[in-house]
């Protein structure tokens, strides 16, 4: 049997080796995703550009203006004279935002009155103009900080924050699980329904079935290339966003390994599920982006919180097995937790498994009779 | 069973729900035929041989192929048959030699037999100068014939044939055809199915199927005579009708 499943194998990974698209999706896919998503789609600024309405003009607004620009988040656009300029900047597209110091603003700091400073920002891009305005806040904060040290006010309420197991909020702490569970989905669940219902096209799989051969080794002939080279690429992405972009790994690599072995095989599973039910390549193909990709990427949380999501739409993304995936991978990487902190994720992704595993069985045994 | 038949069906019936595909079929087949299978399409020949070769169970009846019940030893008749169908089924991104090594593997010959297997087919095929290449690039005659030849790697008693001349041209269905007696010649039985008429000519008998019966069983010059026809174009024309 072992010789059989030896030379299914090696067939496959003809197969593999010698297709351009495979190879591509296989090697291309999780570099290009990694990297656009590592330098490219990122919730950090960095040289913002911004407008300054300074109606007091004397030396603690320079400096304040100096202060927003030192944390590299913003770069001066323009200084303005009159309100009547503030939007013409947004319009053009040149400023995000305009921040509009009041007058008198030296004396009234140093004498400790109640000061305004206005932020307006270009809210036809909300996420960007929430997060700007944030930082705006945060300069602002720490330059009363330094400025008034010496001049204590027990009225304020200082609020510090500090964010645990990713201190600079950087954004690869998120993109770098995001990406294994959809590199691991795209590889095993896509390509394996891909193949297999390319051998279904040929009329090969027809052939194989009136072989001796146990149904059960075909499919497993078939996923085990895949289950290889998926677990390759995993560790690539891991190795990648550990030496490229600093993402840590606080806690066990042994169960951050099993851990992906598991997902690989509930993807596997996935895969082999959507090839019973397509006939051709195009079939599977669709049904793996529309049933598989777009849920995983949109409905998992790796994008957008679940939490602020429509309930329907929250209970839909708990039946995506990279939710927990993700969970799994964040709490394991970042929070360096043990086995017993995600058992109930685990739990879920077992059972799905299972579950999964035998709606394929009836499936695949229907279609045989 | 007797010695002589090699398959041997006994009112064999496949339902799918209401619908009866194939409709209590009996007949055998004789080791060393050529048995021509025909019928128009959707009369049930792909679901009747389906059933014989192990890929669908029957509702009702018996079947043995090659000495094997087809329902509970299934496996045995796996073992013991060939079979190519339309498709011709081989790797296209494969070269001829891969396909052949492939197909042997999984049919759990040992490397040497493999190798020899391999050899005689490339040369008999007179494939040699191809052996390296995808198949891909190979002509259609040739890939049929090699899927052919790959259909019997394990040396099978009988090879099933699913309409193997399906959008082939005359000349190339001519070829095959010589291939096939040659075939029969060294004692293995050949079961044919076709909806190309003239093809019938050259089976030693033929079934005709018509809506999921068997309608005529005999050498293709008794039915002719039978029915009153000249071809057996004629011959299959009047029992649609009638």
């Amino acid at each position: 049997m072992f010789k059989v499943f030896r030379a299914f194998v090696k067939k496959e990974f003809y197969h593999i080796l010698r297709d351009k698209r495979t190879l591509l999706i296989l090697f291309g896919m999780p570099l290009a995703q990694i990297l656009i998503f590592g330098y490219a789609v990122t919730n950090e600024f960095k040289d913002a550009q911004i407008d300054v309405l300074d109606y007091a003009k004397d030396e603690t607004s320079i400096q304040l203006i100096d202060h927003l620009q030192s944390s590299g988040n913003f770069q001066l656009n323009k200084v303005l004279y009159s309100e009547t300029q503030m939007e013409a900047g947004m319009k053009a597209g040149d400023s995000k935002l305009v921040v509009v110091i009041p007058e008198n603003f030296s004396r009234d700091f140093y004498a400790g009155r109640p000061i305004k400073i206005q932020v307006v920002a270009d809210g036809s891009d909300p996420n960007n103009a929430n997060t700007l305005g944030q930082y705006v806040t945060q300069m602002v904060n720490s330059f009363q900080m330094q400025r008034r040290a010496t001049i204590p006010d027990p009225y304020r309420i200082n609020v510090e924050s500090r964010m645990m197991y990713n201190p600079q909020l950087a954004s690869a702490y998120n993109f770098v699980p995001g990406t294994i569970a959809l590199i691991l989905l795209i590889i095993c669940a896509m390509l394996t329904s891909l193949t297999i219902a390319r051998e279904k096209e040929l009329g090969t799989m027809e052939i194989l079935l009136v072989s001796p051969l146990p149904p059960l080794l075909i499919i497993l002939g078939k996923v085990t290339p895949y289950a290889i080279l998926s677990f390759t690429n995993a560790i690539l992405v891991l190795l990648l966003g550990h030496f490229v972009f600093d993402v840590p790994i606080v806690g066990s690599i042994v169960l951050l390994l099993l851990m992906c072995f598991l997902y690989v095989v509930t993807a596997l599973v996935l895969g082999t599920l959507i090839s019973t039910v397509s006939r051709t390549q195009q079939d599977a193909m669709m049904r793996s982006l529309m049933g598989l990709m777009m849920p995983s990427m949109i409905l998992s949380g790796f994008i957008f919180p679940l939490t602020s999501m429509p309930v329907l739409l929250q209970y839909i993304g708990q039946l995506v097995p990279a939710t927990y995936f993700i969970e799994i991978l964040k709490a394991v990487m970042l929070r360096g937790v043990g086995f017993s902190f995600i058992l109930f994720e685990v739990g879920v992704l077992l059972i799905m498994t299972l579950v999964f595993l035998l709606i394929t069985w009836r499936k695949f045994k229907i279609r045989l009779e | 069973m007797h010695k002589q038949n090699i398959i041997e069906v006994d009112g064999l019936t496949k339902k799918f729900g209401d619908f009866t595909a194939v409709d209590a079929i009996s007949f055998q087949v004789k080791r060393g035929e050529i048995f021509g299978f025909l019928g128009a399409n959707g009369a049930g020949k792909t679901t009747a041989i389906k059933m014989l070769i192990g890929l669908s169970r029957p509702t009702e009846g018996k079947g043995k192929v090659a000495g094997f019940d087809i329902d509970e030893e299934a496996e045995q008749v796996k073992k013991n048959i060939g079979y190519m169908s339309q498709k011709f089924s081989l790797y296209d991104d494969l070269t001829p030699k891969e396909n052949i090594r492939f197909y042997g593997g999984v049919y759990g010959l040992s490397r040497n037999r493999i190798k020899e297997r391999t050899r005689d087919i490339l040369k008999e095929l007179r494939l040699e100068e191809v052996a390296d290449k995808p198949v891909v690039a190979l002509p259609l005659g040739w890939k049929q014939r090699l899927a052919f030849a790959i259909s019997m790697v394990h040396d099978p008693d009988i090879v099933f044939l699913d309409e193997p001349t399906g959008g082939v041209d005359p000349q190339v269905r001519r070829q095959f055809w010589e291939t096939i007696y040659q075939v029969a010649e060294q004692g293995r039985t050949i079961f044919v199915t076709t909806h190309y008429m003239d093809e019938a000519e050259y089976c030693d008998r033929v079934s005709i199927m018509v809506t999921g019966k068997i309608e005529a069983l005999d050498t293709p010059e008794k039915l002719k005579e039978t029915y009153n026809a000249n071809t057996m174009d004629e011959v299959f024309l009047r029992l649609v009708r009638y």
